[in-house]
């Protein structure tokens, strides 16, 4: 019980961030509407262009962008509320506090998923509203596609901050860029094989690529498909398991080194 | 019974030395200085015994409990405050208050934050954002969330630091009073001499992460043939031995 209210105690600093400034509201859903935007009326072109075959192509390509909003969303959920802390200098007080590290880590999956619906649901009434693309009509499955996302989104926020850590304030940047930079890998918006085949064991190494696979084969073929979910769902748990590792080895690592009292720039 | 027992303790980085080899014990109920001057170990020695920093050897008992085993049953039995270490700028005082009293377990959260906000006279800007405070209504707000737990144990890192001597002085008054009302054990790090002569039983004196000597305000004075420790401080700091002081 009073692990849950030390929870509930860090994620209430956050919400009220929220609470306080409008801004910060407009800005958890601001990038999943730009990309929506794009990608939807880019989508819009492409059926003009091809006729009824289009519309799976927009289903593939929307249901795309919203699961990698997803996956995005989770990942800066977690690791921005983790740099909240940084910025504000506040870190100190938190770990000298009876806050346990899978407490904190428990009101950061808690913040990360708070932050990704307010993200996302606003991107699916977007598509639903201009598009008549209704991401729920994949189906149930749909929420264990959206979910190892989210387990992706924080296992890479976990291995940023444990690199954070390690190395200081200066590897801020890895938050916003890492995810990103796995998105051509991830088959988001195209299937593994027309990767090249040196690089397919790679993006098969990533849950998000099954999780794609998936995604097309339930809109285009009505087939779910539960191999390649099995495949995220182990891959996943591998790499959570390497990234709490990491992250455990990490924070004693900066009790050792003193990157606790001092972490910043 | 003992409140902090700390047994040859030794923080090493790869080439300093931060805090070499020392002992010491602080009783229940009484408050005992850290004293010396910028790098001379005192804040290491805190973070230590908070746990936030590992020592490279030795043992640190902090309410009967092995910090490096059992923190956090000592955890919350203790608190702190530092000018160093800030409360979030965005939250109100009321709110950031109200962060900590669910971190520590505060039953009656709203009630707490009345008697704090009376005791050290918060009441004027318990809704404005602890960002747009002054540096005596941040100290106050410092203070007021190292007791939000009515701690058994206090560790106060230059709690009067930058501050104007009218402020100081509230402060040490209020932490006075605080201290014979609660019977609250409290280890202060500081280099401000009227602080420690004023409010510590006991003055423990660092140079270069070791302890030098020891003793109550009196005896060091005594010690050191000076009038007030600012001179002891000073014999200390220049490696002055006691009989060759003066």
């Amino acid at each position: 019980m009073s692990s849950l209210r030390r929870i509930w105690g860090l994620m209430y600093r956050h919400l009220t961030l929220f609470r306080r400034s409008w801004p910060r509201l407009v800005d958890l859903a601001y990038w999943p509407i730009l990309q929506m935007m794009i990608w939807g009326f880019t989508s819009r072109f492409f059926t003009s262009r091809l006729g009824d075959h289009g519309m799976v192509t927009i289903g593939m390509l929307l249901g795309g962008v919203l699961l990698w909003e997803t996956a995005l969303r989770s990942h800066l959920g977690f690791a921005v509320t983790f740099m909240e802390e940084i910025w504000s200098r506040n870190l100190g007080h938190i770990f000298v506090s009876p806050l346990r590290p899978w407490e904190l880590l428990a009101a950061l999956l808690g913040m990360s998923l708070i932050r990704m619906l307010l993200g996302v649901i606003p991107a699916m009434a977007l598509a639903a509203l201009l598009y008549h693309f209704n991401i729920l009509s994949v189906g149930p499955v749909l929420i264990l596609f959206a979910l190892n996302l989210m387990v992706m989104g924080w296992w890479i926020a976990l291995g940023c901050i444990s690199l954070i850590l390690s190395q200081g304030g200066g590897a801020e940047s890895l938050i916003w860029s890492m995810l990103i930079g796995l998105s051509p890998i991830a088959a988001v918006y195209y299937p593994v094989s027309i990767l090249p085949h040196w690089l397919q064991p790679v993006a098969l190494s990533l849950p998000a690529a099954h999780v794609f696979e998936g995604l097309r084969a339930a809109i285009s073929e009505h087939v779910i498909r539960w191999d390649h979910l099995a495949w995220a769902a182990s891959l996943n748990a591998v790499w959570l398991t390497a990234a709490m590792l990491l992250f455990m080895q990490q924070f004693n690592a900066a009790r050792r080194n003193g990157a606790l009292m001092n972490i910043g720039e | 019974m003992n409140a902090i027992e700390v047994d040859s303790l030794t923080k090493r980085y790869k080439a300093a030395m931060a805090v070499d080899n020392i002992s010491f014990v602080v009783p229940k109920g009484q408050t005992v200085g850290l004293l010396g001057g910028n790098g001379a170990g005192k804040t290491t020695t805190i973070a230590m015994i908070l746990g936030l920093l590992l020592p490279t050897s030795g043992r640190i008992h902090v309410l009967g409990h092995d910090m490096t085993r059992d923190r956090f049953a000592a955890l919350a039995r203790v608190n702190f405050s530092s000018p160093y270490v800030a409360l979030p700028h965005r939250l109100t005082v009321a709110e950031n208050l109200r962060v900590y009293c669910h971190l520590y377990n505060v039953h009656g959260v709203e009630k707490r934050i009345a008697e704090l906000a009376d005791e050290l006279d918060l009441h004027a800007f318990i809704n404005r954002p602890a960002g747009q405070l002054s540096a005596g209504q941040k100290t106050r707000v410092a203070l007021a969330k190292s007791l939000i737990n009515r701690p058994d144990l206090l560790l106060l890192d230059e709690p009067t630091a930058s501050l104007d001597p009218d402020t100081g002085d509230l402060v040490r008054s209020w932490l006075e009073k605080y201290r014979a009302e609660s019977g609250c054990t409290i280890l202060l790090a500081s280099h401000n001499m009227d602080e420690v002569s004023r409010l510590c039983g006991t003055v423990l004196m660092m140079r270069q992460g070791r302890i030098v000597d020891r003793g109550t305000p009196g005896e060091l004075l005594t010690r050191y043939n000076r009038l007030d420790l600012e001179d002891v401080f000073l014999d200390i700091a220049r490696s002055r031995q006691p009989e060759l002081a003066r």
